[in-house]
């Protein structure tokens, strides 16, 4: 200890080493120990507003951004049949061109009663397609297959189809549309209180396999 | 003349003076490439490495070039690519070098993890080298999926459509996940430009950098030596022995071993213009319009075995395995070198480590193959485009042949194959009839089962007669159809009410 005290050429080898020297500059070195502390603090202070610009998307409630479309008149929808409807996303913004467009799955069960699905699979995502003859939506990516009201028919998906909320408006249908819907993001705001996931054991499955 | 050619000599080396006194770097890196190795790994098993940092430059390179002209807007990206494609000049030749390049960076970079691994060149003192190594492949492989993404079209819009839905499946943050990952509540914009900026500066930057690192470590301790069974790498002498094998017997780098090194990067280089000029780029496929359903998304080729993956997984253990699987093999990977520092080196005296490479290739070969043909996905226009065989349908009853029909109305063969064509998502009915009777048919259709919607709903009860009439007919090169074990008993009671099977070789039970 007493040899860092030294003064600069006290030493007897000569010329001491950047720590011994600055040792003896206890000014200096607690000056520098400052300004890290002082960067330290500029740094935090800049991160934030920094963090807070990169993680903007996520703070927004993932349905704020939706809001009620209109699909069409009710009479273009014959009862008991599923159709195919394109609309722009509520949530689109400058720039998303053609993916801005979103489609969707009507089904209108009576008079009164509709069922509009998502077209995202609620595996991961890929989009459904609808045979009437069968009454079956199929999915192209891994093979997940849905009864017409929705319901998990068969293949990897645990749940049935996402849904949209919608109402009848005098003539008119019109959903509520949002986000892209996930596991864990509705397509719609305040659905009812469905869990997004709903597992289906897997003993159930095979269970009624044949033979 | 001879002096002249002296004095220009001179002048030249006072240049060099110059500059070298000022920037002090050409010396010290002439020194780094000429240091000695070991003369027993100049080998064409050691050429991996550097190839696969020719092709990152390439990549860098190719990449620049297309941003010259490619536009990272949602709106426009597919247009700027096909604008590429045909109507800038040699555009599609740079395009097809990018992709290919990066098909071929990946392959190599692998190549390269799985010679170091076998060679046990991970060890003392090269642990670090081989975790920073492993971080490499992974930002490689996030390249290759960012730039996937880049090619915006069917594929990469319906592409991170799954890669949103795998992060919604993350416990507690799995919707701000997927928001941070699309930049919004859809595809669009944001998600591009994010995926984007990953892609072109922030991915290139760290692989840069590490790059750096590995390659600064690779001088520090010199390239590995060739392992000799039975020289067992120990903590306490290994780097003495090194030593001695490269500056005693060894050789400089360059150029004694480095020419391998450069003729394996220039066959990589060519090969990767050959596919380039002869297969051309990589789409784009159809535009980016979540509209048009008619797509079987794909992922690129690296992509190919997780998608195979994630068809087989039952639902119950999915999410599970899609979130902890993934942790675990990296951190295997990561971990690996700390756990085995020390010991045998050649791979013929480490039998578990061979056993694992060849496991994990195959099965990554597997999936990859399987993931080509998705033998799990529905055939989509199967029921309209692969007709029923004519010998299905001779010496077939009215009953039978509308049967025939209703499989073909009803979109079976969207799944089931006959004569080999159709879906192979359920099983082929060529001989059905032979493994399953009658009522276990009615059962199978009606409530489905073991993967097979039910289709109670989807037949009225013609429709139903006449198909299982039709299955029934489906014994495969005449089998003997299936029958029930039961049936015999029941037959000793009421003979004369039993449908005995019409031509049984012998009265065993086919069904399981």
């Amino acid at each position: 200890m007493s040899e860092l005290l030294k003064h600069p050429g006290e030493s007897g080898d000569g010329i001491p080493t950047p720590e011994e020297k600055a040792a003896a500059h206890s000014r200096r070195s607690f000056l520098f120990k400052m300004s890290v502390l002082l960067n330290a603090a500029v740094g935090a202070v800049m991160a934030v507003p920094l963090a807070g610009y990169l993680l903007g998307p996520t703070m927004k409630k993932s349905t704020s951004a939706g809001g009620w479309i209109t699909l069409g008149a009710v009479e273009d929808f014959p009862v008991g049949e599923t159709r195919l409807v394109d609309f722009a996303s509520p949530a689109a913004r400058l720039g998303d061109g053609e993916t801005s467009k979103v489609a969707c799955w009507v089904r209108r069960v009576t008079a009164q009663q509709f069922q509009v699905f998502a077209i995202n699979c609620a595996h991961l995502g890929c989009p459904v397609r609808w045979f009437a003859q069968s009454k079956l939506f199929m999915c192209p990516c891994h093979g997940g297959a849905y009864y017409e009201d929705g319901s998990r028919a068969s293949g990897p998906p645990e749940r049935g189809l996402f849904e949209y909320q919608y109402k009848v408006d005098g003539n008119s249908l019109a959903i509520h549309a949002g986000g892209m819907p996930t596991l864990a993001t509705q397509a719609s705001c305040s659905e009812k209180a469905k869990p997004l996931i709903q597992i289906q054991s897997a003993s159930s499955e095979t269970g009624t396999e044949a033979s | 003349m001879a002096d002249l050619k002296k004095r220009a000599v001179e002048s030249g080396m006072k240049a060099y003076g110059w500059l070298e006194h000022r920037l002090g770097l050409i010396k010290p890196m002439m020194d780094a490439a000429a240091h000695p190795t070991p003369s027993n790994n100049a080998s064409w098993m050691y050429v991996f490495g550097s190839a696969a940092t020719v092709l990152l430059i390439l990549q860098v390179v190719t990449g620049i070039l297309l941003a010259l002209v490619y536009s990272p807007s949602a709106s426009e990206a597919w247009s700027s690519l096909n604008f590429l494609n045909h109507n800038v000049a040699l555009g599609w030749y740079l395009r097809a070098l990018h992709g290919w390049g990066s098909d071929f960076m990946i392959a190599i970079v692998i190549l390269h993890m799985i010679q170091v691994f076998l060679f046990g060149a991970y060890k003392f003192p090269r642990e670090l080298t081989w975790i920073v190594g492993v971080l490499l492949l992974l930002l490689t492989l996030g390249m290759a999926f960012t730039g996937q993404v880049m090619r915006f079209d069917q594929d990469a819009y319906w592409g991170l459509g799954i890669g949103a839905s795998i992060c919604s499946r993350v416990p507690i943050i799995g919707a701000p996940l997927v928001h941070l990952v699309l930049g919004g509540p859809i595809i669009g914009a944001a998600t591009l430009s994010r995926f984007f900026t990953l892609h072109v500066f922030v991915i290139p930057g760290i692989l840069l950098a590490g790059v750096g690192v590995h390659v600064f470590m690779v001088l520090r301790h010199g390239v590995s030596d060739w392992p000799m069974p039975g020289r067992i790498v120990s903590k306490a002498t290994y780097e003495q022995e090194y030593h001695e094998l490269a500056h005693t017997t060894g050789i400089p780098f360059v150029p004694d071993a480095a020419w391998k090194d450069a003729v394996f990067a220039a066959a990589i280089l060519f090969s990767v213009m050959a596919c380039a000029f002869f297969f051309g780029p990589f789409g784009p496929s159809g535009q980016p319009d979540p509209t048009i359903i008619q797509t079987a998304p794909k992922p690129d080729f690296a992509f190919l075995w997780i998608y195979a993956v994630l068809a087989f997984l039952p639902p119950s253990i999915e999410t599970p395995v899609m979130l902890v699987a993934p942790v675990i093999g990296i951190a295997f990977l990561l971990l690996l070198p700390i756990f085995s520092s020390e010991g045998e080196r050649n791979w013929s005296r480490r039998p578990v480590a061979v056993l694992m490479v060849s496991v994990i290739a195959v099965s990554l070969g597997i999936f990859t193959h399987l993931g080509t043909y998705t033998p799990w996905s529905p055939i989509m226009q199967a029921w309209t485009a692969d007709a029923v065989p004519i010998k299905y349908l001779h010496d077939r009853t009215p009953l039978e042949r509308q049967g025939a029909m209703v499989l073909q109305n009803k979109q079976c063969r969207n799944c089931h194959s006959l004569a080999g064509a159709g879906g192979q998502r359920g099983p082929a009915l060529d001989a059905v009839a032979s493994h399953m009777t009658e009522d276990q048919i009615f059962r199978q259709v009606l409530q489905g089962g073991g993967n097979m919607p039910a289709y109670g709903n989807a037949l009225n009860p013609s429709e139903t007669k006449a198909l299982v009439a039709f299955l029934e007919t489906l014994r495969g090169n005449d089998l003997a159809p299936a029958i029930d074990a039961s049936r015999s008993l029941a037959s000793t009671a009421e003979p004369h009410k039993t449908a005995a099977p019409a031509q049984p070789a012998q009265p065993h039970s086919v069904t399981p």
